[in-house]
């Protein structure tokens, strides 16, 4: 049951909100916004951007010159969509002139991508070529009134996708493992309603992700006779920088060890993880068998791991 | 050593500030320990109480003074 990571796709709007612009909305000084998150600037998308929209953009970046009709399923991530339902996948699915394609919408926020290229891996030998997407658009969400400024700071737009195959022809890294899991205890700590303001019990999110992360990374690879100092790259949710550096410490890695683009992004939810795997992919061809871990953690709780080794 | 005092060194420890000398006192009200802070002053706490605090029992709430996660500690006795 091997599935490959065959190649990465992401795009994030074109307007850029600096902390100065970020400060004057949430009532804040910028170097505050800094300090407490590692986020220099964000993107938002333009009033009539949907999360749709954004998602057909990674799509099509991350399917290349590969026919659409070629895909045997699609999973679209997204905690910001629109409409209760139908949610964007089928509209995804649409926009890349399929007309059959089963397109499944997960609507998990910032673990979303993570468990989609869980479900994915495991459902390749069945369904082939498997896009896997993740969109947002939380300026939406935290531009509701009242604007809550410790949240508002955090989140930015944008989508990835990552196309998931049973062949490796091309792929640019083997999945080895995969493991996610769930908690529904903490439901109230960080929700969103419909139509309602994102409410985030930020003590109970980090401390819960600053323990759950680094153990689902260790046990994931001590399952498979690996160590966190072989990785050559952690691709995790970029939550928080702060976070990301507790994770390496938890691991006893060295914090540059994990790819982080949050600075120029902020928090994409979802969609993070698949664009800095676009990024880091893209500037980087991992050496075949290196070791690479994916990591995800948000709402619900919904945490996981995913192992993979450069392909070649 | 005094549990109570234990903490306090504890949270000075982690926190890098002096700690609070009412001992009710909101250690994040205060601004004492922030939300990255406090997973340390859990990890502290389970190495200097030799206790094993599990996922299910980080409720801030009852890590946020010194009488909270000194009544937390007796409980696990």
């Amino acid at each position: 049951m091997t599935a490959y990571l065959s190649r990465f796709g992401a795009y994030v709007p074109s307007r850029i909100v600096t902390n100065e612009e970020m400060s004057a909305i949430a009532g804040c000084e910028a170097s505050w916004i800094r300090g407490v998150s590692g986020i220099e600037e964000r993107r938002w998308a333009g009033e009539g951007e949907s999360v749709a929209d954004m998602a057909v953009e990674a799509a099509r970046r991350c399917l290349g010159d590969m026919p659409a009709s070629e895909l045997g399923l699609i999973l679209l991530a997204s905690g910001s969509a629109e409409r209760r339902f139908p949610g964007p996948a089928a509209t995804l699915a649409t926009r890349l002139d399929l007309d059959s394609t089963p397109a499944i919408d997960l609507p998990m926020a910032s673990a979303g991508s993570l468990f989609g290229l869980d479900l994915a891996r495991r459902l390749a030998p069945q369904y082939g070529k498997i896009l896997v997407v993740a969109a947002e658009k939380m300026s939406s969400v935290v531009l509701r009134e009242p604007v809550e400024r410790s949240t508002a700071i955090l989140f930015g737009d944008g989508a990835g996708a990552c196309l998931v195959t049973a062949d490796a022809t091309d792929a640019l890294a083997e999945v080895v493992d995969s493991a996610v899991s769930s908690d529904g205890a903490y439901a109230e700590d960080l929700r969103l309603g419909f139509g309602g303001t994102l409410e985030m019990n930020g003590r109970s999110v980090i401390l819960q992700a600053s323990r759950k992360i680094p153990r689902a990374i260790g046990e994931l690879l001590e399952k498979n006779g690996r160590t966190a100092a072989e990785v050559a790259v952690f691709l995790m949710h970029q939550a928080n920088q702060n976070l990301i550096v507790r994770v390496a410490q938890g691991l006893e890695v060295p914090p540059e060890r994990f790819y982080s683009n949050i600075g120029r992004y902020g928090n994409t939810s979802s969609a993070s993880m698949l664009i800095a795997a676009e990024e880091y992919f893209a500037a980087t061809l991992a050496s075949p068998g290196a070791p690479l871990v994916f990591a995800g953690f948000g709402a619900g709780f919904h945490w996981g791991a995913l192992l993979a080794v450069g392909a070649g | 050593m005094d549990t109570r005092i234990k903490i306090a060194e504890l949270i000075t420890k982690v926190s890098g500030k002096k700690s609070p000398e009412d001992p009710d006192e909101s250690l994040f009200e205060s601004g004492l320990l922030d939300s990255f802070a406090l997973p340390d002053l859990i990890s502290a706490l389970e190495l200097a109480f030799k206790i094993k605090i599990p996922d299910s029992d980080l409720n801030p709430r009852k890590f946020d003074s010194i009488t909270r996660i000194e009544a937390y500690l007796e409980s696990k006795v």
